[in-house]
Formats: structure tokens, sequence, C-alpha cells
């Protein structure tokens, strides 16, 4: 298999077993030739001692003891399969309402979304939720993929009513690239080959969209930010001098001899190498992990950030975020979090719940200020010291954050910046 | 296309060593688990990249169950040396003459779940709190649900119903005294992409993973090794074949499979056409359904 020049592309799934989500994504990885045969093997002896008529594709996307057990996704799992002409990295997620915080997990690193419509019902609460948070995270391409139309006799008239449904729920959200696709995940119609059943439908089916999908474009090349990770400072002979900023690149193009400044202290100076083990480069782009040198001796650490001198982030303790709570024990007011930013770290506190949304029906709701596990809310935050940060419809890297309880050390919310 | 992407092998590279970095930034005494097998010998290699032209910050710790293959102990030492680096073995057979731990009974017995205690011992008694590990969740189901960054509790268990959640690439390793941390940079990669990333960079590998002649039993539908530490039954018939290794592991239950690939591109070749996972070799797997689950959920690697 011929992969060198291959991207790779991230994209979430989310659903319960009733959608046909691990039908589908049973389909891509058998019919991609990504099930190999001792797992084939498991899963035909789980489903005859289980009384499962044919194979039960879901035993395969679940992993967990207890998962397995009551036949639904609870947590993210991963998924990889490969096609001459990508790689693929699936992250599966529940569906249901009580999973929110794993959907918006498995959507933090996705380039697409694939939102999965059962022909029958139209689009429904499901859809309304997984959409939200498809927009919610930025993910730039939305397929909407209408299944089970071998149950609609493969009605154009029932896909064009659904895709009508979906365009004035989609209009009211930011997602940039919808595209509709008719399937039937169990025969296989559109998956990966094209249906014989849907004549009308012009487009390619699934495997293709995926293949051809351009995610090049979605990464932001103009704003050049670098957060620092560690020094680099070699005890060794010919290096003794050497002082390298490591770091993977967030955003942007680095070069030698850009004037770049440091935040925060303000400082100035010029690249004067990008370095990697293989050897120096002409040029550095995000997600590239280099390590930068400057021409001027300059204390910088950890938690800092190299910018181009004339375009930075917003430096500041006020931040406004979409924040989404994750965890059991609900947020508490005149409370210290540590929030962790890029690879800057602080301490932070909740200042005002702005709005609650109710995600099913995207009312936004001002009375209510408590913030439990899988509540969205728009909220102000202070923190101890200044961020260096950008809008997160900007800048996913550089415009999102997590909230960390010091008493329990667990992860308790993930935010997205806004900026005016 | 623009010219402004990077190829999976480089994103993947580049998310590695992010996260290497991060282990190095975040952590006291952080070690790379080493095994010999390739997943190990790729991180090691990947954290050499993370930190250069600096020296590698990581110590190795090799848990050592006592049934090697003699190849392995060489490829290691030799490695170490070469990167002038620290090691720290961990041994099952000290745990074992300590009475820590007893030896398995039955004609199936192995070293493998005795690991768990010299490992938890080791990571104690050096006071570690981060172990980089080369699991990789397409390898089996449970550990398609590892985090990059994997908390065990005091008593080195993992909760897989209880994890953090993991967001973007933000890796929250905050612990309390006692407890430790599992990292796993190569979460991302799959067998294929460890061999054409193997291939590409011209890293050098344990013999064992090229094809030749060997002494092996039939077992569990797959070639066992003979070797001092097999215990041979009545029915068991040694023959002599041309095999090699897909993973390597304690030498009484690795199965190999026979081949003719002799070169990486070769067996490069061969695992693209393969049509059994790599582990499906692999004695410990086949216990139960969960065999991997309950062995993370103790500690294991």
């Amino acid at each position: 298999m011929k992969l060198e020049n291959s991207q790779l592309l991230r994209f979430t799934t989310a659903g319960s077993v009733d959608d046909g989500k691990s039908t589908l994504i049973g389909r891509l990885l058998y019919d991609s030739k990504s099930i190999f045969e001792d797992q084939l093997s498991a899963i035909e002896k789980t489903s005859i001692r289980k009384g499962h008529e044919g194979l039960d594709l879901a035993l395969f996307t679940d992993g967990l003891r207890d998962e397995r057990e009551q036949g639904i996704t609870i947590d993210v799992a991963y998924r990889y399969f490969a096609t001459p002409k990508r790689k693929f990295i699936i992250a599966d997620t529940p569906g249901h309402i009580q999973y929110t915080r794993n959907m918006v997990t498995g959507a933090s690193t996705a380039n697409a979304a694939i939102i999965l419509i059962d022909a029958r019902n139209g689009v429904v609460e499901q859809t309304k939720r997984h959409s939200f948070i498809a927009s919610l995270l930025q993910i730039s391409h939305v397929l909407v993929c209408i299944n089970k139309m071998d149950l609609v006799d493969y009605s154009e008239e029932a896909f064009n009513n659904i895709v009508a449904q979906y365009e004035s729920l989609s209009s009211k959200m930011l997602i940039k690239d919808v595209r509709y696709i008719p399937i039937s995940a169990l025969n296989g119609d559109n998956v990966v080959n094209r249906s014989t059943n849907m004549d009308w439908y012009m487009g390619a089916p699934l495997l293709h969209e995926l293949e051809t999908l351009h995610i090049s474009s979605d990464l932001n090349k103009v704003d050049a930010r670098f957060p620092v990770q560690t020094v680099l400072r070699p005890q060794r002979e010919g290096y003794l001098d050497y002082r390298g900023y490591a770091g993977r690149i967030a955003s942007g193009i680095f070069r030698p001899n850009d004037e770049i400044t440091v935040l925060p202290s303000g400082f100035s100076s010029r690249i004067k190498s990008i370095d990697t083990e293989k050897g120096s480069l002409e040029e550095a782009f995000a997600p590239m992990s280099v390590s930068i040198t400057l021409e001027d001796d300059i204390d910088i650490s950890r938690g800092d950030m190299i910018v181009r001198a004339k375009n930075r982030p917003e430096s500041t303790q006020d931040i406004e975020v979409m924040l989404c709570w994750l965890n059991d024990a609900p947020a508490r007011s005149r409370t210290k979090y540590s929030i962790l930013h890029t690879s800057n770290e602080q301490k932070a506190m909740i200042k005002e719940i702005v709005y609650k949304v109710d995600i099913n029906s995207f009312d936004r709701n001002t009375e209510d200020k408590s913030l439990n596990m899988n509540d969205i809310c728009r909220a102000k935050i202070r923190t101890t010291k200044p961020l260096m940060i950008d809008a997160y419809r900007d800048n996913r890297v550089t415009g999102s954050i997590i909230l960390v309880d010091d008493a329990t050390n667990e992860t308790v919310a993930a935010g997205m910046i806004i900026t005016q | 296309m623009s010219k402004y992407y990077l190829n999976y092998l480089d994103e993947l590279e580049s998310e590695a060593i992010f996260i290497l970095r991060e282990v190095f930034a975040k952590f006291e005494r952080p070690v790379i688990l080493f095994s010999g097998g390739k997943d190990s010998i790729l991180v090691t290699h990947l954290a050499k990249k993370a930190f250069h032209p600096a020296k590698l910050p990581f110590e190795l710790l090799h848990v050592d169950t006592g049934h090697n293959f003699p190849e392995t102990i060489e490829f290691r030492d030799t490695l170490v040396n070469h990167l002038d680096a620290q090691l720290i073995v961990g041994s099952v057979q000290k745990s074992i003459d300590e009475g820590r731990v007893a030896e398995e009974k039955g004609k199936n017995a192995t070293r493998n779940a005795l690991q768990i205690t010299t490992l938890l011992d080791t990571i104690e008694e050096y006071k570690i709190d981060c172990a980089i590990g080369g699991a990789r969740r397409d390898e089996e189901k449970s550990r398609a649900k590892e985090r990059f960054f994997s908390h065990r509790d005091e008593f080195g268990q993992w909760d897989p119903k209880n994890q953090r959640p993991e967001l973007w690439n933000m890796f929250n390793g905050k612990h309390f005294e006692g407890e430790h941390f599992r990292a796993f940079p190569i979460s991302n990669w799959t067998e294929m992409d460890v061999w054409h990333y193997l291939l590409r960079e011209k890293i050098e590998l344990p013999s064992l993973y090229f094809a030749h002649e060997r002494e092996v039993v039939w077992r569990n539908d797959s070639w066992i090794p003979n070797s001092k530490f097999l215990k041979l039954n009545d029915k068991d018939v040694i023959q002599k074949k041309r095999i090699r290794f897909r993973t390597l592991g304690d030498i009484t239950i690795t199965g190999g499979i026979e081949s003719d690939a002799d070169t990486i591109e070769k067996i490069a070749a061969e695992v693209a056409a393969m049509r059994q996972t790599e582990r499906g070799n692999r004695a410990d797997d086949k216990r139960s359904e969960t065999a991997m689950e309950d062995r993370k959920r103790e500690g294991y690697f």
C-alpha cells in the first residue's frame, strides 16, 4: 500500500446501537478489510453464545467488559483503518445525553463528524444534540448520513424531506461544510460502494467523501503561534551554547530570520534556526514538533509563547468561554481551579455563568446558575496571570482550555474561548 | 494540494514527540518501559528525537521475566550503551525468590501475570511517577479506550470507567503521592504505521523479528519456541521451522509465524497482507475475552 503522501483524517461518530452507528463503523472496517480473522472469529463466537442472529458488529466496536454486557458505548473508543488514499482515526462516542462529555471529548480532535439520521424518523432530538456539539467544537465538515434507506424503499422524496429538515437546523449553527448521503449501513449502500438502488443520488459514497474531503486548508496558517514546552540545553561537547525551545507549532508558519516576540515578557528577537533531529528547516508549520533557537539570549521557559512580532494573540486575565462541565461534582463558585491553556498553567475562578444552553432545543437559560455534569454554558473566567489567547473559532490550540479540580486532580471542564 | 500539510507518519511522529515532551515537563521521574520489542524500541527512538541534541532524559525500565530470548537482552544492552542511558531492571525471579509472587501452576503456566507485581514494586522502589509505554489502541479492545496520559491509583490499578476526559492535546498529569501515570505516545499508531516508520527511519531491530530457523512446538495455534524454560509434554513434537515473531515477550508464550520475510520491507509487505492481529499469537490474550482488560486493571502494561 502506497501511503507516503497520504494524510490523516480524524472523524467522530456519535450514536447508540439502534441508529446503526456500530453497523456503519463495522461496515467501513469490514469493507476496507480492516477487521482481522481472529477478531471476526471472536465476535462470531460471542454472537452465537449470546443468541444473536448473524454477526453482531456492535461487539466489535465496544471494548470494556461493562459495555459488552450492556450492549452500549460508554467511553470514547478509537478505531483505525486505512485505504490507499488516506488513513483514518475514528473517535467512536456514545450518543445519549448522559454522555455529552464523551461526545465533546471525541469531537475535540476531529476534522469531520458523521451524523446519522434514521430515514424513518428524520431529524430527532439526538440529531440536534450531535449537530450542536459538532458546531460547538467547530468541526469543519459534517457528513449527514441518512441511514436505513432500505426501510423507506430507497425513496428520493424521503431523503429530500430530511435534507430540508436538516438545512433549517444547520442554518442556526456554525458548520462550514455539510454534505448529505443516503445510505444503508446494513446492506452497504453508498458506504464503501455506490448503491445500485438509488440511481437518483448523484453524489459519492461515504468512504469516497472521507477520502477526498479537503482538510489541509482547515489548519490556521496565518497566526504563527509556538507554545514552549521545554528548553533544550544539551550538556555535551559541540552543543554547550545550544539553547533550543522545544514545542509543537500550534498554527501558522515560522522561518529563520522571522522577527518574533516572546509572550508574556514582550521581548523581541529573530529566529536563528528551526531544528529537528534530522537537521535544520527552511520553514516549519503546524502541527510540526521542532526546536527553535533565537539570535538573542532571552529568558524563556515552559508556558511562554513565541509569536510573530506583528501578529499577537490577546493577553488577558478575563476570558469568556463556552464551557462543558465534565465531572460528577458540580462547579463551585468562588473556588480556584487550575486552568491549563497550551503549555501554560495558572489558577482561575468562574466569575459568572452568563447562560446555560439546552442542547436539545438550543434554548438559553439565564436563570439557572448551577453547572452539573454534561451542562454546557457560556461563562466568564478570571485567571491569576494573563493567558495568551485566540478565539477557538480561529485556533483550536490557543483557543481551548481545561479546568482541573485541585482537590481531586480530575479534569472537570473543557472550554472554548470566545473573543469579541 | 497545499505544501503545508504533513503526511500521516510525520503527523504521528510529531504527536508522539509532543507527548514525550509533555511527560518530561510534567513528571519528576519518568521512565520508558523497555521490553526489547519493536514498540518500545520505537518509543525510545522517538524520545531521542524529541530531545535532540540533548541526551535522552528518561531511564529505561525493563521488567525481566527471567524467560528471555537471549537476543532481546543482547539488543537491550547494546542500545542502552549506545544511548548512554540508565537501565533499571525489575526481576520477576527476584519477586518469586522473595515470596512476593508464586509461579503459576498447570501446563500453560507463564510468568506473564507475575510481571505486574514486579513492575509495581519497581515503580514504588524508584519513586517513578510516570512509566512511558509502547501500547497502541489498535492492538486490543481494552487498549482502544486508553488515554495518552493514563492514571494509576496508589495500588497501581487502572479504573477504565473512571478515566479523566482527554480533550484536544491537553494532558492532565496531576496526581497524589504514591499514584503514578502511564503515558502512551504511540497510542494512535497501527501495526502498519510502526513498520512503515521503522522502515523509513532505518531503525535497528532484534534479529527475532526477521525470518530464521528455530526449534518450535505447535501450541494454541502458533509456533512456540523451544527453550530451557518450556515445559514439554508428551504430545509436543519439536520441529524445525523458518519463522519470525510479530511481537516479542516472554519466550514461553510468544508464538512465531512461518515466514520468509528477512528484511523490514518484506515484513511490511507481509503485515499488509496479514489476516490475523499481531496479538493473535499471544497465549496471554487468549485466556478469556477480557484477559487484557483484567490484567490492565491490575496494573499491567
